[in-house]
């Protein structure tokens, strides 16, 4: 079945929002994605219908408001193939997923003297909460090295690391800059025989392609709502039942707790151990709208449609002179998620984003909150990107084109 | 914002670019949303700026703002760099960079200005802070 796009863009009120006076171009979903009505519409009809507290509200209102938000979790662990929402801690966005997990199972496991391993591809949210973690707990990080020429992974660096018997891999499934795939299954496995615990960061790979994470065997994954068609301030720790069983909660309060006398508490079960206070309830249920509304196009679909706009744009980009793309090649883009980073000439990323924005395309230009990748890997100051969802199109693409065509121009690169 | 001619003659070929030795005071800043990173140098003869120069690496408005911005203080009284601000800066670089752009255009203000008070051992104010 051919993919609508005109049909999915009708989906997106703000599709036909105008910025500096042109049509809006949106090409910055890897940061956050555009909202269907659908999911507007779900934030409008918990406040307008049945707002509550959920829980323990003995009245229709909260039942119905407390059965929408399990809801959203179940949509979550069948989404990537959960035991139950018992495997479902929300949480603010991917960020706290990893910090979640810094904070809880590896600040309760890492001792002094340990190895941590990620990457040198990861977003500063997977790599702040390491570097805290070790001085903390006097461990040490290490970093798989990425190679420049290919984009992915260096197959050396990666045994290397392993060899040192690392008690955390926490890895990313794919760049935020470079738009790699990493194959975590292997990672995962390849950890796992060393005795290290799996954290998988999926913020650039849940909302478009098919994770299961059996498949994978990852003991934590976390993503975030907003970048998947949902709402912001609502994140997904995934993890095993037996790791959740086996930590302590970092926050207490209301609804984590069993009972409470003056003297001590016992926990609630899973996940709710994992959630004090009041939840961000209109962000559960908006996500369970945004779930449905993702599984309604497809995954393989929205995976397809995005691979035939990177191939475009990696073809169309690499056609201009002056122009510098990153990440694996055209012949990889198969191991590429739907975003392309690039740069034009010396032109600071930021001179590019604005003439951008004066055409009306929404592009993201900086370090992409990965620094060590951006400065220390590809020695770049600053880097353009353009990154694709479902409702984009070739044409957008054209208008990229020639927006650098403009930049070239301004900037006067040859 | 269009990017005017001259703020793009001036980025091509920045004006006073480059260190002084044996400067009177000096400031770095950076900008860490941008990574603009500039220093400025500064010579001081009878309270007014004799030399300014200013080294780094930046987007095209933050070195075309240096640019001009060294151009216009050269042979100032200190007491007139003090006192300016966002909507001088303005002035001289021609452009309303705009909410976005803003840390980009007032990079080398800031610097100039936190160099002036460093020199005069005043302490920077609060105006100066929140360019």
């Amino acid at each position: 079945m051919p993919f609508n796009v005109e049909a999915i863009r009708a989906d997106f009120p703000i599709l036909q929002t105008k910025m500096a006076g042109k049509q809006l171009v949106y090409l910055d979903s890897a940061a956050t994605s555009q909202k269907p009505k659908v999911v507007i519409e779900a934030i409008r009809d918990y406040y307008v219908r049945y707002n509550a507290n959920i829980h323990r509200g003995i009245y229709e209102l909260s039942e119905k408001a407390t059965e929408a938000y399990i809801q959203s979790k179940e949509k979550a662990a069948r989404l990537i193939n959960a035991d139950g929402i018992e495997n479902i801690v929300y949480t603010r966005n991917a960020t706290e997923s990893l910090n979640l997990v810094a904070l809880t199972y590896a600040a309760q496991n890492v001792r002094k003297g340990d190895h941590i391993l990620i990457t040198e591809m990861e977003h500063h949210s997977n790599i702040v909460p390491w570097q805290l973690l070790a001085n903390r707990n006097n461990a040490t990080l290490d970093y798989i090295k990425v190679d420049v020429k290919t984009g992915m992974l260096d197959r050396n660096s990666l045994s290397e690391c392993m060899e040192k018997g690392p008690v955390i891999v926490s890895i990313t499934q794919a760049s935020n800059v470079l738009g790699t795939i990493n194959d975590v299954k292997v990672i995962a496995k390849d950890a796992h025989s060393h005795g290290a615990a799996v954290i998988v960061d999926g913020a650039q790979s849940i909302p478009h392609m098919k994770v299961d994470v059996k498949d994978i065997d990852c003991d934590f994954l976390a993503f975030s709502a907003h970048k998947m068609f949902g709402p912001t301030g609502l994140g997904v720790m995934y993890a095993k039942s037996d790791m959740l069983d086996k930590m302590e909660p970092l926050f207490g309060g209301g609804d984590m707790i069993m009972t409470v006398t003056l003297k001590s508490h016992t926990w609630n079960g899973l996940p709710w151990k994992f959630e004090a206070g009041t939840s961000n309830i209109e962000g559960g249920i908006a996500f369970g709208a945004a779930i449905d509304y993702l599984n309604g196009l497809g995954l393989a679909a929205i995976d397809r449609h995005e691979k035939s706009l990177t191939e475009y744009a990696l073809k169309r980009l690499g056609e201009i002179e002056g122009v510098s793309t990153f990440g694996p090649d055209l012949k990889y883009v198969d191991k590429r998620v739907g975003l392309v980073a690039f740069s034009v000439g010396g032109v600071h990323a930021h001179d590019i984003a604005q003439v951008f924005n004066d055409n009306g395309i929404a592009i993201r230009a900086g370090h992409h909150c990965a620094m060590p990748l951006v400065r220390e890997v590809l020695k770049r100051d600053s880097l353009a990107r353009m990154s694709f969802y479902a409702y984009n199109t070739k044409e957008e693409i054209d208008k990229a084109v020639d927006a650098i065509e403009k930049v070239k121009k301004v900037f006067k690169v040859c | 914002m269009d990017y005017a001619d001259e703020l793009i003659s001036n980025y091509e070929h920045p004006h006073n670019k480059g260190k002084i030795s044996g400067a009177d005071a000096k400031f770095h800043e950076f900008n860490p949303v941008c990574g603009d990173d500039l220093t400025l140098y500064l010579k001081v003869r009878g309270g007014k700026v004799e030399d300014v120069k200013f080294d780094g690496t930046g987007c095209a408005i933050s070195i075309a703002s240096a640019s001009m911005l060294t151009d216009e203080i050269k042979g100032k009284k200190l007491s007139e760099i003090e006192s300016m601000n966002f909507e001088k800066l303005k002035e001289i670089i021609g452009i309303d960079p705009g909410p976005v752009r803003l840390k980009c255009a007032t990079l080398s203000l800031k610097a100039l200005k936190k160099a002036v008070f460093l020199y005069e051992h005043k302490k920077v104010d609060s105006e100066t802070e929140k360019l």
